[in-house]
Formats: structure tokens, sequence, C-alpha cells
């Protein structure tokens, strides 16, 4: 492996690290306040394929924007279900995910192609020429957005509200906060995350829309919030770590020797994920009241 | 005799009231089939076709007569296998999404009959105790993960579904491949195939597996102190620790019984789904791919009893059955995709507790609504009500 390689690999991984990153600290938020969202990876899926159609109706910006529009209606929906419906939030996400695969799998028959629909040059996001090769500016509001989380929650008076509603519920509402509302707002703002998430594979990375181009990530993204312990922080040396390893399968894949069958490279990051987790878990604790809906005595 | 109207009446619906609460699960059920079949009507809707007509294609597809019938219990019959894993996991209180990995496993190792030669009927069961060493297998470390590592099973069954389905291809690609034909696997031979019940359609004797595996889950979850332990570790698992059960015996149990009904559901589609009796590794596996999911729609829907699966498996069967029909239907046919959807949109209705109370529900926060809107209107009382 020479120089060239290992900046291309580090390009790659960066790359690969953006939804991951974006993803998993949308749904720390949405943790933190209490709501445990599994539907993140069929949330990506319909972003991308909506900001792909954004984008390709308005330019990339406007295909961002719909991506995280989207993703935020459909957290919105997601969080009615689960607070002030009281729904059974594991379901609630099964349902999201079933629903994506139809939604895009459907919608891609709409365009032509059946599975495969390529978003023109003119319509993604330019990448910026650096000494490292092509990057997209959006990996830098993935570098920026954990710090700005991990600020929010540890410093500011919203985020202990949000903690509040996690933690205890109860003594949450004794204190005048409306738990369902914070939950509501914290669960929609982590989805429009995961949304701009989706778009930017679609309409700044990739370039195309296929049905299973999340392929996971949502779910690797549950992982890096276990990873992290609901630190932003390590959320986003976990996405990194993520996104090194598929970045690392692609790179493979292109050598010329072919070292290892391509199927087995392609586990790769869904092996690293699980070595992660099993090794991450038992000094983590997560909110006393995540994954239950809140219900006044 | 107005004083004894009132409570007459309210006595009767009382009565009323107690039946439909009494039929609660299934009208739930129901509701939100119907909830899901209204989205997917409003989705054609807004795409521009015409959902009535897309639907009777459906109906007809499904349960217009005796081959459509054969269609859609030939299709029901992996789904309630697949649900069966969920379920089961769910009444031991955990999610086991795992079922899609665990059915390629069990497919791929049924399609390992095609090695040897042995005489009929033996050959068949071999074939299934192949596919439900494998799904077991394949269930069994995500549950020790948990178990020792406390690794959630959400996660660690996901991995496993993406990890089985690159194996899956690699075995159907590189070691089980046909080398006349290089997109698919070997071919079962006919002494390892479930005979066809109703000739000329592909509804085979898989079905009443399925069935027997649905009753003896129900005997073992309802009628063994294995399956009273497994549901008790379910509702209340620090009482069920206090009361001498021990919770992690109890998941290994219900993961392992997962794992061997998934690994069926993979054979039945194998050994019991004419004309191919093979997997298309070339194609990604259209024929194996998304069993595992749809499976955890039908179990919801069949409120995780095995009973009720079975009748769940009849409505999603159907779907896909009268899917098929759908998407060639008319000058302007809807997609089998469209069948997802309304899977889906079922799946979040289920998602909502107490469904049918959500009906007053919405209707007095909309009568609230509109009263806060009237008194917003006139800015005198504004004052006042705030």
């Amino acid at each position: 492996m020479n120089w060239i390689d290992l900046v291309s690999l580090l390009r790659i991984a960066l790359h690969a690290m953006v939804p991951i990153t974006l993803t998993a600290v949308g749904e720390i938020v949405g943790e933190t306040a209490g709501l445990f969202n599994i539907g993140l990876e069929g949330i990506l899926l319909i972003s991308a394929f909506a900001g792909a159609l954004g984008a390709e109706a308005g330019g990339p910006v406007v295909g961002l924007l719909v991506g995280m529009g989207v993703g935020a209606a459909i957290g919105l929906v997601f969080a009615v279900i689960n607070t002030y419906w009281k729904g059974t939030q594991m379901i609630t996400g099964i349902g999201i995910n079933l629903f994506a695969m139809g939604l895009v799998a459907f919608g891609l028959i709409q365009l032509g192609a059946p599975g495969f629909h390529a978003v023109p040059r003119a319509a993604q996001v330019i990448k910026w020429k650096t000494a490292m090769g092509a990057m997209s500016p959006i990996i830098l509001i993935a570098l920026a957005m954990p710090f700005l989380i991990h600020w929010f929650i540890k410093r500011t008076r919203a985020g202990l509200i949000l903690k509040a509603a996690g933690e205890m519920p109860e003594a949450a509402d004794v204190a005048g906060i409306n738990v369902n509302k914070v939950r509501l707002l914290a669960a929609t703002f982590g989805a429009a995350l995961a949304g701009l998430g989706g778009a930017y594979m679609s309409v700044a990375w990739i370039g195309s829309v296929t049905k299973d181009l999340s392929a996971g990530r949502g779910f690797i993204a549950l992982a890096t919030v276990v990873f992290s312990g609901l630190n932003p922080l390590l959320a986003l040396l976990g996405g990194f770590i993520f996104g090194f390893f598929q970045g690392l399968a692609e790179w493979v894949k292109t050598l010329p020797s072919k070292p290892i069958p391509s199927q087995f490279v392609s586990m790769l990051p869904y092996i690293v994920t699980l070595l992660v987790v099993s090794g991450a878990i038992g000094r983590v604790r997560f909110p006393k009241a995540l994954g239950e809906p809140y219900k006044r005595e | 005799m107005s004083e004894q109207a009132g409570p007459t009446q309210s006595r009767l619906l009382r009565g009323v009231h107690r039946t439909v609460t009494g039929l609660h699960p299934a009208l739930e059920s129901m509701l939100a089939a119907l909830i899901g079949l209204l989205v997917g009507a409003a989705l054609m809707y807004m795409w521009g076709f015409n959902p009535w007509k897309a639907y009777w294609a459906l109906l007809r597809g499904a349960y217009g007569g005796s081959y459509e019938w054969a269609s859609t219990l030939a299709r029901a019959t992996p789904l309630i296998l697949t649900a069966l894993t969920f379920s089961v996991c769910v009444r031991a209180g955990m999610f086991n999404i795992g079922a899609e990995g665990q059915m390629f496993m069990g497919a791929m190792a049924a399609i390992c009959v095609a090695l040897f030669k042995m005489p009929p009927g033996i050959h068949l069961i071999v074939g299934l105790l192949f596919a439900l060493i494998a799904g077991a297998a394949w269930s069994i470390v995500p549950a020790v993960l948990k178990i020792t590592r406390g690794v959630s099973e959400v996660i660690s069954t996901i991995m496993f579904n993406w990890i089985a389905r690159w194996l899956a291809l690699y075995i159907a690609i590189f070691i089980l491949v046909d080398p006349s034909r290089a997109e698919k696997t070997l071919t079962i031979p006919v002494s390892a195939r479930f005979p066809i019940l109703v000739r000329g359609t592909d509804f085979s004797y898989s079905f009443f597996l399925a069935i027997f595996a649905a009753l003896v889950l129900y005997f073992v979850l309802w009628h063994t102190t294995m399956g009273y332990e497994v549901r008790a570790a379910g509702l209340n698992p620090t009482a069920a620790r206090y009361g001498g059960i021990r919770n992690k015996r109890t998941m290994i149990v219900s993961f392992l019984l997962g794992g061997i009904t998934a690994g069926l559901a993979g054979a039945t589609v194998v050994m019991g789904m004419p004309p191919s009796y093979a997997a298309f590794g070339g194609g990604a596996f259209p024929e194996l791919t998304n069993i595992g999911f749809d499976g955890m729609a039908v179990a919801m829907v069949g409120r995780n009893h095995p009973i009720g699966i079975i009748v769940a498996s009849v409505l999603f069967g159907g779907l896909n059955a009268g899917g098929r029909v759908m998407q060639f239907y008319g000058s302007n046919p809807v997609p089998l995709e469209m069948v997802r959807i309304v899977m889906g949109a079922i799946v979040l209705a289920m998602s909502i507790p107490e469904l049918i109370r959500l009906v007053p529900a919405i209707k007095s926060q909309g009568e609230r609504l509109i009263a806060t809107l009237r008194r917003h209107g006139r800015p005198a009382s504004k004052e006042g009500s705030a």
C-alpha cells in the first residue's frame, strides 16, 4: 500500500463517515430525550430518494433541504406515534423501514429504470478540489455537527431539559416541562439530520439511488450510538471507524489481484460493527426511560 | 320513564362496548390493515394510478378462485414460519430482526441435499434438518452476544442479516452453483422436493409443515413449563428472575426456536416452490429476499400468536400473490412494490396501541382545535381565556 492509496482510502473513509455520523448524532439527540428510533435505515433511504428528486428539480442545495424536510416529516410521524399515542417504538421503526423499502423501489420504477436512478452531475453538490483530491463540503458539516450537539447537550439549559425528558420524565413533568413536546422536537430534529445524511448519499457522494442504497447504514449508526454511549464526539470517532472499514472494503475490491472474494470484503463493515459493539458494551449507560412512552400517573 | 331509559341504554352500550373490546385485538388488526390499504390507495392516486382497479385486480388475484387461493397459501407458507421467528422472541421480550439472515442460511443448507442421493422422503427430511440446524446456528450467535456482552439483538441480528446475505451469495456463486447455469444454484432433486398439493399451482405440502410448526409452537409456548418461562420472562424479566426463571436460558431457547422456524422457511421456498427449486444468486435471490421482513409484519398483525399468524399470513400471502396479478393488470399496471408500501403502513398502524380508541380521541382533539380556533377568532374573548 503506497502513499497515494492511503490518501484515497482516507478520502473514501471521510466520505463514508458522513451519513453514519450525521445519523448517529441525530439519534443521540433522540435517545437522550428517550426515543429509540430504529427506522433510521428507512429514513436514510427515503430521504436519499427524495433528495435526488429535489436536486434534479431545483439544484443540489434544494436536494439537501428536501432530504432534511422528508427526514423530519418521517421523524414527526414516528414521534407523534410514540409520544402522544404511546406507541411501541421498535415496531414503528420496523414499519418505517418496510415502508421505505417499498416506497423507494416503487418510486424507482416510476422514474423509468427499476432499481437504479442516476443523479445528473449538474444536480450534485460540487466537490472541492483539495490536496487530498475532490472532497465534498458536507464533510465539514459532519465534522462540526458532533461538537455543536455536544455543546448543546452539555452546556445549555435546553440540553438539560432534553436529558431530563429521557432520564426522569416524571421529574421533568413536575418541573413544568412538557415531556412529550421535548421528545417530539428531539426525534424530529434527529430524523432531519438522518435525512441530511440520506440526501448527502444520493446528491453529494454516490450520485445515484438504488433500492438498497442505505445498505444497513442506519443500523450501523445505531451501533455507533451504542459505541459512543450517547457522546456525540465519540460518535464522530465511531462514524470514522465504520467509514474507514467501508472505505477499506471499497478499496480492496479495486485491487487487481483480488486477494479475497468480494462477497467477504462486503461483509467487513458489518463484522467490524459487531466486534466494536461487543467490545464497547458494559461501560455504556443509557437514559433510564429510553424506549418507554411517558404516561402521566 | 326517562330516568329508567338512561341506565338501560348505557347498559346496552356497555354490553356493545364489551363485545367490541373482547374482539379488540382482531378488530385492531383489521383496522390497521384497512389503514395500510388506504395509505396505499392514496399513494397510488397521487402517482396517477386507479387504486380501485388495482385493488380489484389484487383481490381477484389473491382470492378469486382455487388457483388464486393455492397461490396465496403457497406465498403464506414461508411467511408463517418467519412470523413465528419474530413472535417467539417478542413473547420472550426481544426483537429478533434476524429472520431474513437465518432464512438465507436455511435455504443454502437445504440446497446442499442436491450434492448427494438418498431415497425419496428421507432426502426431504435430511434437507429440512440441514435447514433448521443452519437457521438455529445462525441465530445462536446474537443470543450469545446478548447474554455475554449485552449487545442489543436489534443491531446484532441486522448485522448478521447482511453477513448472511453476502455469505449466501458467495455460496450460491462459488460452491453450490449449477455448472450449466451460473446464475442459479443446483436444483433440488425430485426426491427431496415437497410434493405439489394442487396440480398446476405452486401450492405444495410445505404448507402443512408451516401449520405444523405453528401448532407445535402454540403447544410449546402455552402448554409446557419452558413456554411458560419464556412468556413470563417476556412479560416481566425482573419478576421472572425472582420467580426462579433463568432468563438467559429463555433467551437462548426463544432464539433457537426462532432460528429453527426461519431456517425451515428458507427450506420451504427452495424445496417447495416450482418451477425452479433453486436459489438465484445471479439476481441476488429475488425469491428469498424480504420473506424475513414480511414475516415481522405478519407476526404483528397476527398479534404474535401462532393461530393469529396463520390467519394474518393469508392476508399477506394474498397481498403477495395478488400483487403479482396486479402488476400486469390494465393499461397502467401498478408495480408489485406497492404491496410492500401497504405492508409498511400496516405495521406503522399496528405500532399504535389502542388503535380503535384513537378514533374518538382524534375526534375530540379536532373538536377542541376547532373550539380554540373559534375562540381565537374573536379577539375580545382571547384576552379573557388567556
